[in-house]
C-alpha cells in the first residue's frame, strides 16, 4: 500500500482538522476531512479508511461536557469502529479527539461500549494553552511512539483535560495493561504539579492506549510540532531532524505501508 | 427550502405602520428621535422630512429605522467624513473632509502597487506572495462591553471575524489579535450606578474573547492592555482578525437576478438598535437588547461552509451582517441595483418577530451571499453537510429601489440613492487647544532600582502571561513567533509571526506575516499629533524587531474618542489625524483599513462628563519573507555585543517614569521620520542576513525596561555603559538615559564575529556598541561619571515584572 487512506473525522467545531490532514499529506497519506454527517448518511464509510484521525476543536461547542456529543455520535454513527480498532488499523484522538474516544468507550479499553473514564475542568479553573515535558511510557507498545525518545515536548491547549478514574485499583490496571502512554513531567523527567501537570490529571496522563497499542488518545497536540519552527524556542537551540509530531504520524503512515 | 414569492403578490394589502412624520415640528422630531434611539441630528431629521415631503406620502417605521441604521455614525464615519472647521491655534480652516485628507490621502501618496483592496470592503486586502493576499480588520466594540462584557468581547470577536469571511469572496481567519484600554483592576473610586466595576470588565472581556475565539479555533495571539482610570465609565475593546484568501476571491460583483441568500445563524430579537446605540453617548438607560448573543460554532458551522462553496465559486458576493442587519447587508450590497426581500423567507429564533425586528436585527453568525439561481442547489448541499441553515429572502434586482415586504406588507420602499447619498453633511467646528510648553519635571529621590522595578511591576508593562494563557495561541500549527518567548516562554514578545501555509497546505513555502501595535493614549494628553507618530513608529519596529520587512508593512488606523460635538476633542482627533497621515507619508507606510469609535464619554458620579483620553490604535501587518530567518528578543548568550539603535534624547513628558517618580512636564516624544527610517533599512537588512540574535524594541520604561525584559527572558545578563548611549547635547542623567521613551529605538545582541558585517550593514544608521552579555544573572549599568549605577539581580526583576497581573486579576 503506497498511500494510506486517512480519515480525519470532523464535526461542528472541530477545528484542527486542517493542520492535521496538511501534515498527513506531507507524508504522502492521503487524508480525507469527513464530516460526520457523510458517515451518517452513509456516503462516507470508515472501513474504506486505513487510519482515522479524530482531531481537536471544540466539537458542538463543548457544550454538556467536552466531546460529548460527538463521542455519542460517533458511538451511532461509526458502529464499526471497534472492529476497525480489532484489525489493528491505527486510530488517533487529539485533545478533543481524545475526550471524545474515552466517551464513546473506546479507550482505555475497547472491549465494552462502556465509558470507563472522564475528564473535568482543569484545576486552574480555566483554558490555558502552554507547551508541556512528556515522558513516553517505554513499555508501551504504541505504534505511534516508534522510535521516539523518552523525553519529547508538545503543546497543549485545553480547559477540560483532566483525566478522572473510577478507582485507585482501575488506575493499577491502566498501569498493568500499559495503557498509561504518556505522562506529564517537569524538564527533568520527574511526576510534577502545576504547572508541569497543566491540568491535575491523575498520575498525569497525558495520552492513554489500548492494550495492542494501534489505538492511542493523547491531549497534547502533535499536529503543532510538525516544523521546527513550531517549537517556542526555535531560535535558541537546534533539533533532532524530524519533529516529534511529524514522527508520530509519520509512524502510522509507515505503519500501514508495512 | 421556501421558494422566492412571486412577483405578483408584491401589492400591499394592509395598511403598512407608518408614522404621522411629516407634519411634527422640529423639536417634535428631536423627542421622538430620541424616544425611538435614532440617534438622528437636526439636519438629517429635516431631510427625511423633505423627502418623504416630495414623496407625498409618510415614512413607514421601518424605513426610518432603515435610515437611521445606515446613516448612523458607526456606518457612515460622518465625523471623519465630514467638513470641519479647524483653529489650529492660529488660524481658521475648512477640512472637507478629513478621512479624505489625512488617512486616505497618505494611502494615494505612498500608491503602493501591492495594496489589492483598500477601505472598500469589509477589510483592507493587500498581496502575500503571488497566489495569496491578506485581510485585516480592527474593529472596536466599546459601548457593548461597557454595558455586557463578556457578550460585548465575545460578539466583537465574532463580528471581526465575519468582517474578515465577508472581504472578496471570503478569507480564512488565520489570526485573532485583541487590544484593550481599561481602568486598573484596583480602581476603588465612585462610579456611577450601572457601571460595572473594572475588574470585572477586565475578567469578563478576557473570558468572552477566551471562550469565542477558542472555539472558532483562531489563534490570539497579539494584542496589549492600556490602564488609565479614564477609561472607568467607557472601556475600549479592539478585536482584531487576519485573514488568507487567494488572490482571485479579492473581487466581488453582484448581477441582477443574484438571489440573497442568509447563512448562518436565525434571527432574534437580540441586538436591536446596535449601531445607532454605540452612535450616542453611553447612558444607564443603555438597552440590553442592543447587546447581541454570540454562538461560535454556528458561526465556525458558517465559515467552514462558505470556505467550501467559495473554492466551488457558487456565490457571486458575501457580506456580513453587522450592526444594522439585514438592512445594513442587504442595503450595501443592492448599492447601485436595487433589491427585493421577502422577510417571511428569514429562519427566525422566534415567531413573533415583528417584521422591522427582523429586518434590523443584529442577531450574530449570519452573512449574506449573492447566489446565482442556477447555483442554489449545491450550495443548499454544501450548508446542509455542515448543519448550516441557509434561506433565500429575495433577490438583486435593477431598480434602484429597496423594497422589503413581509408577507402582504410593504415594510420598506427607498430609494437607494437617497439611502446611500442623501445624508446631509452637517459642518463642525474644531480647536486645537497649543498646550503650553511645560518645564522640566522636579527630581525624584528615588533610586534607580527603585525606579526600574517600579516601571516593571506598572500594569502597562507588567507581564500579561496569565491572559496570553488563556488563548489558544497555537491553533492551526501557524504561530512560529510565539507572543510569549524566552527559556521558560514567558517573555514578552514584540510582535508574532504567522506562517499560515500549515492551513492553505503550501508546505514547502515559508512565508509568514507578523502583526504588531502601537498604542500610547497618555502621550495624547499632551500631544495628539506626537503620539499618532509614536504609535506608528512603534507599531513598524516592533514588526522589524521579529524580522519581518518594513518596506511592505501596512497599517490600521482605530480612532476611539470622546464626543466629536465637543469642538476641544474634535481638534484633538484633527491633529492626532494629522499625526497618522504624516506618519504614514513618512515611512511610506499605507492605511489599508480602519474605524473609529465615537461617543465614548458618559457622566461621572457627580453629572460631569468623563471623556476618554483620545485613544489611537495603529495596527501593522507585514510580511516575513522566510520565518526561518525571523527573531525573538531573548537575550541568546554570554559574550555578545548590545548595540543601540537610535538617539536618546529626554523625552520624559507622558513616560512611565514620570508617572512611577509622581512627576510631570517634559517634553513628548517625538518621531524623526527620516532618521527612523534609514535606521530600520540598516537594521533590517542586518537580520535578513542573520548578523542579529535578538532585537527588542524601547518604549514604555525606555533602555532600563527592555534590556531588563531581554535579560530575564533569555537568561542572560547584561553589563552596559551609559556613556556609550547616543544622546543629544542637553541629556546629562543617568534618569533620563534609562528611562527616557524617545522613539525609534531598538536595542540589539550580535555575535562578536558578526559585529564587523553588522556595522558595514547600519552605516549610514545610529547604531552604537553600549555594553555586552553576561553569563551572571545581573543587570549592571554603568552611569555617566563612570561608577555603576545600578547593579540587580535578573530574578528581582523578573518577580516584580510578573507578579502585577495574576495579583491584580485575583
Amino acid at each position: 500500500m503506497k498511500s494510506p487512506k486517512v480519515l480525519v473525522l470532523r464535526a461542528a467545531g472541530t477545528n484542527c482538522d486542517l493542520e492535521t490532514a496538511n501534515a498527513l499529506a506531507h507524508l504522502g497519506a492521503k487524508p480525507e476531512r469527513v464530516h460526520i454527517s457523510e458517515l451518517r448518511s452513509g456516503k462516507a464509510k470508515l472501513m474504506s479508511y486505513d487510519i482515522l484521525v479524530i482531531p481537536g476543536g471544540f466539537s458542538y461547542g463543548d457544550d454538556i461536557g467536552a466531546g460529548r456529543v460527538f463521542a455519542n455520535q460517533v458511538r451511532l454513527y461509526l458502529k464499526d469502529l471497534r472492529q476497525f480498532v480489532r484489525l489493528g488499523r491505527p486510530v488517533i484522538g487529539i485533545c478533543n479527539g481524545f475526550q471524545v474516544l474515552v466517551k464513546a468507550g473506546i479507550l482505555p479499553l475497547s472491549n465494552t461500549c462502556e465509558q470507563t473514564a472522564g475528564f473535568t475542568f482543569n484545576d486552574s479553573g480555566r483554558f490555558e494553552a502552554r507547551w508541556v515535558h512528556l515522558r513516553i511510557n517505554t513499555q508501551s507498545s504504541c505504534l505511534f511512539f516508534k522510535g521516539l525518545p523518552e523525553m519529547i515536548e508538545l503543546p497543549v491547549a485545553h480547559g477540560e483535560g483532566k483525566l478522572v478514574l473510577k478507582s485507585p485499583r482501575q488506575l493499577e490496571e491502566l498501569k498493568k495493561n500499559k495503557s498509561i502512554a504518556m505522562q506529564y513531567v517537569s524538564d527533568d523527567g520527574k511526576l510534577a504539579g502545576y504547572p508541569y501537570n497543566p491540568n491535575g490529571s491523575v498520575f498525569n496522563i497525558a495520552a492513554l492506549s489500548n492494550p495492542e497499542g494501534n489505538c492511542l488518545g493523547l491531549m497534547p497536540h502533535p499536529e503543532r510540532f510538525t516544523s521546527i519552527h513550531h517549537h517556542p524556542n526555535w531560535t535558541r537551540q537546534t533539533f533532532r531532524k524530524e519533529t516529534v509530531g511529524l514522527a508520530m504520524f509519520r509512524n502510522a503512515v509507515d505503519y500501514c505501508r508495512g | 427550502m421556501t421558494v422566492a414569492a412571486p412577483e405578483k403578490e408584491l401589492k400591499t394589502v394592509e395598511k403598512p405602520k407608518v408614522f404621522a412624520f411629516n407634519a411634527l415640528s422640529l423639536k417634535d422630531l428631536k423627542a421622538l428621535s430620541a424616544e425611538s434611539l435614532w440617534s438622528f441630528n437636526e439636519a438629517e431629521l429635516l431631510a427625511i422630512q423633505a423627502h418623504f415631503k416630495a414623496q407625498r406620502r409618510e415614512p413607514r417605521a421601518a424605513e426610518v429605522e432603515t435610515l437611521a441604521q445606515t446613516w448612523s455614525e458607526h456606518c457612515k464615519h460622518k465625523t471623519f467624513t465630514g467638513p470641519i472647521r479647524y483653529n489650529d491655534g492660529k488660524k481658521t480652516r475648512l477640512i472637507k473632509n478629513l478621512f479624505d485628507e489625512t488617512i486616505a490621502k497618505a494611502t494615494k501618496q505612498v500608491a503602493k502597487p501591492w495594496c489589492l483592496s483598500v477601505f472598500k470592503d469589509n477589510a483592507g486586502v493587500v498581496a502575500f506572495g503571488k497566489k495569496w493576499a491578506l485581510a485585516y480588520k480592527v474593529e472596536t466594540h466599546n459601548h457593548p462591553c461597557a454595558v455586557e462584557p463578556y457578550g460585548g468581547a465575545e460578539t466583537g470577536v465574532g463580528g471581526v471575524v465575519r468582517d474578515i469571511l465577508g472581504v472578496g469572496l471570503g478569507a480564512k481567519p488565520v489570526l485573532n489579535t485583541d487590544i484593550f484600554c481599561f481602568a486598573p483592576p484596583a480602581y476603588e473610586g465612585p462610579l456611577p450606578e450601572g457601571t460595572l466595576a473594572p475588574l470585572r470588565t477586565l475578567r469578563s472581556v478576557v473570558a468572552g474573547v477566551r471562550d469565542y475565539g477558542n472555539r472558532m479555533g483562531i489563534p490570539t495571539a497579539a494584542g496589549g492592555i492600556w490602564f488609565d482610570a479614564d477609561y472607568r465609565l467607557n472601556p475600549l475593546v479592539f478585536v482584531g482578525t487576519v485573514g488568507v484568501l487567494p488572490v482571485w476571491a479579492v473581487k466581488k460583483e453582484i448581477k441582477p437576478g443574484d438571489l440573497i441568500v442568509t447563512v448562518g445563524g436565525r434571527t432574534g430579537r437580540d441586538g436591536l438598535h446596535g449601531a445607532t446605540f454605540s452612535s450616542a453617548n453611553l447612558t444607564d438607560e443603555a438597552p440590553a437588547s442592543a447587546v447581541q448573543i454570540g454562538h461560535a460554532i454556528n458561526e465556525k458551522r458558517a465559515l467552514d461552509a462558505l470556505l467550501c462553496a467559495r473554492d466551488r465559486k457558487l456565490y457571486r458576493a458575501v457580506t456580513d451582517c453587522g450592526a444594522g442587519g439585514f438592512s445594513s447587508a442587504v442595503g450595501e450590497m443592492a448599492d447601485g441595483l436595487g433589491a427585493r426581500v421577502r422577510l417571511e423567507n428569514a429562519k427566525l429564533k422566534a415567531s413573533d418577530l415583528k417584521p422591522w425586528e427582523i429586518w434590523l436585527s443584529e442577531s450574530q453568525e449570519r452573512m449574506v451571499l449573492a447566489v446565482p439561481p442556477k447555483n442554489l442547489k449545491a450550495l443548499e448541499a454544501v450548508f446542509s453537510a455542515e448543519g448550516c441553515e441557509l434561506s433565500v429572502i429575495g433577490e438583486f434586482v435593477k431598480s434602484g429601489r429597496l423594497v422589503v415586504t413581509f408577507k402582504d406588507e410593504t415594510v420598506v420602499d427607498l430609494d437607494l440613492k437617497f439611502l446611500h447619498k442623501g445624508l446631509p453633511r452637517v459642518e463642525r467646528t474644531a480647536v486645537w487647544d497649543v498646550p503650553k510648553p511645560s518645564s522640566k519635571g522636579a527630581v525624584t529621590k528615588l533610586k534607580l532600582a527603585e525606579i526600574l522595578q517600579r516601571c516593571l511591576a506598572h500594569l502597562n508593562v507588567c507581564s500579561r502571561e496569565t491572559i496570553i494563557r488563556q488563548y489558544d495561541h497555537e491553533v492551526q500549527g501557524g504561530t512560529v513567533i510565539k507572543p510569549l518567548q524566552g527559556v521558560r516562554h514567558d517573555g514578552p514578545g514584540d510582535a508574532c509571526v504567522i506562517w499560515p501555509h500549515a492551513a492553505t497546505g503550501d508546505m514547502e513555502d515559508l512565508s509568514g506575516f507578523a502583526v504588531s501595535h502601537g498604542l500610547n493614549p497618555e502621550y495624547g494628553k499632551t500631544d495628539p499629533y506626537r503620539m499618532a507618530l509614536a504609535c506608528a513608529d512603534e507599531a513598524l519596529r516592533n514588526l522589524l524587531c521579529v524580522g519581518a520587512d518594513v518596506s511592505r508593512a501596512a497599517f490600521l488606523d482605530n480612532f476611539c474618542w470622546a464626543s466629536p460635538e465637543d469642538p476641544h476633542q474634535l481638534g484633538r482627533l484633527v491633529r492626532a489625524a494629522e499625526g497618522a497621515r504624516d506618519a504614514a507619508i513618512g515611512f511610506g507606510v499605507p492605511f489599508i483599513s480602519g474605524k473609529d469609535s465615537f461617543y465614548n464619554q458618559s457622566k461621572d458620579v457627580n453629572g460631569k462628563d468623563l471623556p476618554i483620553p483620545g485613544t489611537l490604535l495603529i495596527s501593522a501587518v507585514a510580511p516575513v519573507p522566510d520565518v526561518s530567518k525571523a527573531l525573538t528578543m531573548d537575550i541568546k548568550g554570554p559574550g555578545n555585543a548590545l548595540y543601540l539603535l537610535g538617539w536618546t534624547s529626554e523625552e520624559l513628558c507622558g513616560s512611565l517614569y514620570n508617572e512611577v517618580c509622581g512627576l510631570s512636564g517634559g517634553s513628548v516624544p517625538e518621531v524623526e521620520v527620516r532618521s527612523a527610517l534609514d535606521g530600520y533599512r540598516a537594521v533590517g537588512s542586518a537580520i535578513a542576513k542573520g548578523l542579529v540574535l535578538s532585537a527588542h524594541d524601547l518604549s514604555e520604561g525606555g533602555l532600563a525596561a527592555a534590556l531588563s525584559e531581554m535579560c530575564f527572558s533569555g537568561e542572560f545578563g547584561a553589563a552596559i555603559d551609559l556613556d556609550d548611549v547616543a544622546r543629544s547635547g542637553s541629556i546629562y542623567s543617568n534618569e533620563a538615559l534609562l528611562f527616557s521613551e524617545s522613539p525609534s529605538r531598538v536595542l540589539l545582541e550580535v555575535k562578536p564575529e558578526n559585529e564587523a558585517a553588522f556595522l558595514k550593514c547600519a552605516k549610514g544608521a545610529t547604531v552604537k556598541r553600549i555594553g555586552e552579555t553576561i553569563a551572571n544573572p545581573i543587570l549592571k549599568v554603568r552611569g555617566l561619571d563612570g561608577l555603576v549605577v545600578l547593579e540587580e539581580p535578573l530574578s528581582a526583576l523578573k518577580t516584580a515584572w510578573q507578579r502585577t497581573l495574576p495579583e491584580a486579576m485575583e
